[in-house]
């Protein structure tokens, strides 16, 4: 089943049409699938014509694929229960059921969609500019090398590390939650891509020539360091020395 | 192996040219005298002593690792275009500042390992002289006539601040950067009338300027330093004039010193101590990395992160400013905004508290004897607790700093941490005060307990009549009925357990694994008992000023009645 679901939404990955034109008709098949699995998993939170439930889910309508992507690879959706902000967990949904998911909410209303490539493809070649870009535009929030921060009451720009390359380009699309949308207009598909170069360069412990890392969090972790590790050995010694004093 | 002490051949040859090279000076300026009598200078040994110690190491390491850096480091803000190896970078704008740091962390030969080395050292610099400062305060060692050394202690604590703040600010980065916009410019933009002149004349102009990073340079390198080494200088020039203090103990009174002496052993002592610190510096700066400048960036007005914070020693004040309540103030055309008063005010305020303690508490006191030996801080209970109390104010300002990263990392709501920082401020520091009296309290009762009824053996004992009572080992004399007489507290530790009157025997001597030649410890142990052993190694009393009277082949004698007699404790 799922792996004849996997052959359709490769064909449909080869042979689709441009997005802009894409429309429920031309894929009935992926987009009946994903129908299936929308009224099984989503539709008590999203509504049955995907106009949202007062009180448990958004509309989807014209939300785009690159969201629900980006949502459901990341384990986002299905959310198990409310909460601040649903956090990142295993996928729950099988990659042909993203797709077909993500075909069927396209279908309603359109919207961005998720880039065709994935994985190394997705990386620019100017890490520098990506570097610069990201200190402009993502830094206040997720933090100089993306190891996320705190935003007001409970929620959280989440750390960058475990994300993909795909993922990291779906967020800047879709811009989840508290995080604003990055059309092409304000990031250029290039600028995207030496973005997620930038964020693949500083983390997964890359350029880290000084030695371990601490977490990356910069004066915090080396404050504790400094206190536990350095005085912590240095007064250790100090009293050690000074037991020795008094046997003598 | 007996023939430990005994000398088996003549001074070898170099000893004898340096004796006769000594000799002639010595018939030229009469340094000997001097000479012995600063060499035979006595310093009591407690671990705590040495606390001050590793900060004087960690200011060593850091002059000396400085130097190196400043060889590499330009503290321009001349843009530039970096093309440099780190390819993360390349084709950047930047200043000149920020590319040397980058030179030297990845091209200038151990140039990342020094400036790891120069971080790691001062934030150990900085929390040593916060370590040392509470072993000052909780024994009282501040009190007449030492409290000009406590005053530039705490100068030299806030020099320490400053001078690392600075420090950090030179690469230029985003990190830094950022740091100066919020500290530096903001909280003097925040003083009215002056503000905006103040920080005309120091940035010259607008934010950030050009001139900034010089200027700090000028202070980081030359000028604080410059003043700290001369505060050092004097600091442990009266230390040495005005003698250590000591616990109270046995042979120990306000008006001698007993410990090992100076020359050779504390010397020999100090040197591998010095190790220590440098080892464990080095070592820190090989396994971890600190501020990873590359991974910042550098600084632009127009960018700032999450996750900005000082390092610990000023993170407190970061901490005041963040949950000082939005209170602003309107006094005809000038706004007070609330930066002023948690950093302008505030910190000030601290700062005088601090420098003046030893007067502050003269005055609660009443105490204005002359004090050379020292508190246990269990018997001065109201001290302990405006310490702790402090201490604890700090920790919370230090966790308000750097509540952020809480949040993120206990995953709690950071409106929630900004709340627990304004009443945790308000609540902790009373609470522990309350907490840390009442142990004093309990610590002098079970003193006194010891001192009054003996130590609990652990034996317990059926009476005829049939009550169940345990065995009390006197410390003292007993009285008829082989009661204990009850003993006056003196100041010093009491014993607590059998095994600290030496109930459990002596272990034996010998490195972890095996034990040391029987010979040999007999050999010791009989030169111990009869005071004939390396006079060097044992511990020994000076007096007021005379140094302790010692024969030159290291035998010493102890010089407490004399002196005792001869001089008043004023003079010592
Ligand atoms: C338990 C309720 C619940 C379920 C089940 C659920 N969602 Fe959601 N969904 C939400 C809520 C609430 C939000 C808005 C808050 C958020 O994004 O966390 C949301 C947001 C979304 C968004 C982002 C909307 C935007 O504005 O960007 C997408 C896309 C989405 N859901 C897709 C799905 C899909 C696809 C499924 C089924 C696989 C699903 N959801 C299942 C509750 C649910
Ligand atoms: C205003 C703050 C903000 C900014 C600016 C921002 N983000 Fe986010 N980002 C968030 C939040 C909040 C989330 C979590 C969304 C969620 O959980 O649904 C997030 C999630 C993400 C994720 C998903 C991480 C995961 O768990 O898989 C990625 C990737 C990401 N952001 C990348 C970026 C990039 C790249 C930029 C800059 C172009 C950026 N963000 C700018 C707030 C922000
Ligand atoms: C007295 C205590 C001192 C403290 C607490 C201190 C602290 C610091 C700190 C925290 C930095 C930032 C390092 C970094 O991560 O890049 C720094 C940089 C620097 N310090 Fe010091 N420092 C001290 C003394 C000195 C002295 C005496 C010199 C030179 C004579 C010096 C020269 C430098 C130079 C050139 C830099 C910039 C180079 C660089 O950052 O790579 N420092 N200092």
């Amino acid at each position: 089943m799922s792996l004849a679901l996997m052959v359709v939404g490769g064909l449909y990955a080869l042979f689709a049409p441009e997005p802009q034109t894409a429309q429920a008709q031309d894929e009935p098949a992926l987009v009946r699938e994903g129908a299936k699995v929308y009224n099984n998993t989503c539709i008590s939170c999203h509504g049955a014509n995907l106009d949202g439930v007062e009180g448990r889910g958004p509309s989807l309508i014209g939300i785009g694929e690159a969201a629900v992507y980006f949502q459901t690879s990341t384990g986002r959706m299905p959310m198990v229960r409310q909460e601040a902000q649903a956090a990142r967990k295993p996928a729950k949904l099988s990659p042909a059921e993203i797709d077909a998911v993500g075909a069927f909410v396209q279908s309603h209303g359109g919207g961005l969609e998720s880039p065709k490539e994935s994985g190394e493809a997705l990386r620019g070649d100017n890490e520098a500019r990506g570097g610069e870009l990201f200190r402009l535009n993502c830094a206040s929030c997720h933090n100089f090398t993306g190891k996320g921060g705190a935003l007001s009451s409970g929620k959280y720009a989440p750390p960058l590390a475990q994300s993909s390359e795909k993922q990291i380009y779906a967020a800047m699309l879709s811009g989840p939650q508290n995080m604003p949308k990055f059309s092409d207009r304000q990031l250029s598909p290039e600028e995207k891509k030496d973005i997620v170069t930038y964020i693949k360069s500083v983390n997964d412990g890359n350029n880290n020539p000084g030695g371990l890392a601490l977490g990356g969090w910069g004066p915090a972790s080396e404050g504790l360091i400094g206190w536990v590790v350095g005085i912590g050995a240095i007064v250790g010694m100090t009293l050690w020395i000074g037991s020795r004093a008094g046997h003598e | 192996m007996s023939e430990l002490t005994t000398p088996t051949k003549g001074d070898p040859p170099l000893q004898k040219i340096v004796g006769q090279q000594a000799d002639e000076a010595d018939k030229r300026y009469f340094a000997a005298k001097g000479m012995r009598h600063q060499m035979n200078k006595v310093f009591p040994t407690h671990w705590s002593f040495l606390l001050g110690e590793i900060a004087l190491y960690s200011f060593i390491i850091l002059l000396l690792s400085g130097v190196y850096l400043t060889l590499f480091f330009d503290p321009s803000m001349e843009e530039v275009v970096y093309n440099g190896s780190y390819v993360g970078l390349q084709g950047m704008e930047m200043s000149r500042a920020f590319e040397s740091t980058l030179e030297i962390s990845f091209e200038v030969r151990g140039g990342l390992f020094i400036r790891q080395i120069h971080h790691w050292a001062a934030l150990i610099f900085v929390a040593a002289m916060a370590v040392h400062l509470l072993r000052v305060f909780f024994t009282g060692a501040f009190r007449r006539p030492r409290e000009l050394n406590w005053v530039l202690g705490a100068l030299l604590l806030l020099m320490g601040m400053f001078e690392g703040f600075f420090g950090y600010s030179l690469p230029d980065d985003l990190l830094s950067g950022t740091g100066i916009r919020a500290t530096l410019s903001g909280i003097v933009l925040s003083v009215p009338v002056m503000g905006t002149w103040t920080h005309w004349a120091l940035f010259g102009g607008e934010f950030p300027g050009t001139e900034i990073i010089p200027r700090l340079y000028a202070l980081h390198i030359l000028i604080i330093p410059g003043i700290m080494l001369a505060l050092i200088a004097v600091h442990l020039g009266l230390v040495w004039y005005q003698k250590h203090t000591q616990f109270p103990g046995v042979r120990r009174k306000e008006t001698n010193v007993v410990g090992i002496r100076i020359m050779p052993v504390f010397a020999l002592k100090g040197g591998a101590f010095f190790a220590v610190v440098t080892g464990v510096t080095v070592l820190m700066s090989g396994l971890f990395q600190i501020n990873a400048v590359w991974q910042i960036g550098p600084y632009n007005t127009s960018q700032v992160s999450a996750g900005v914070w000082p390092d610990w020693y000023l993170a407190w004040a970061d901490g005041i400013l963040r949950i000082w309540p939005a209170w602003e103030l309107y006094l005809g055309n000038y706004t007070i905004p609330p930066v002023f008063f948690a950093g302008a005010v505030g910190m000030p305020i601290l700062f005088t508290i601090l420098i003046a303690w030893p007067f502050i508490e003269r005055k609660l006191s009443k105490d204005t004897a002359h004090h050379n030996l020292l508190q246990r801080p269990r018997d001065v209970p109201v001290r302990t607790g405006i310490g702790v109390m402090a201490i604890m104010f700090m920790v919370m300002l230090e966790i308000s700093g750097f509540n952020d990263s809480i949040a993120y990392t206990f995953d709690i709501s950071l409106n929630a941490m900004t709340w627990v920082g304004r009443i945790g401020i308000l609540v902790v520091p009373p609470l522990s005060y309350y907490i840390a009296y009442r142990i004093c309290l309990g610590l002098q009762r079970a003193d006194r307990a010891v001192l009054e009824h003996g130590l609990e053996t652990g034996i317990i004992k059926r009476l005829p009549h049939g009550e169940f009572i345990e065995v009390h080992q006197p410390l003292g004399p007993v009285d008829d009925h082989g009661h204990p007489l009850p003993l006056e507290y003196q100041g010093a530790p009491v014993p607590k357990k059998m095994n600290e009157l030496g109930f459990a025997g002596t272990p034996v001597a010998g490195s972890w694994l095996t034990p040391d030649p029987v010979a040999e410890t007999v050999a010791l142990e009989r030169a111990r008992v009869g005071g004939h052993g390396n006079g060097a190694a044992a511990e020994v009393e000076a007096g007021n000023g005379h140094g302790a009277t010692g024969t030159p082949n290291g035998e010493v004698t102890e010089a407490g009645e004399e002196v005792e007699a001869g001089t008043a404790p004023t003079e010592r």
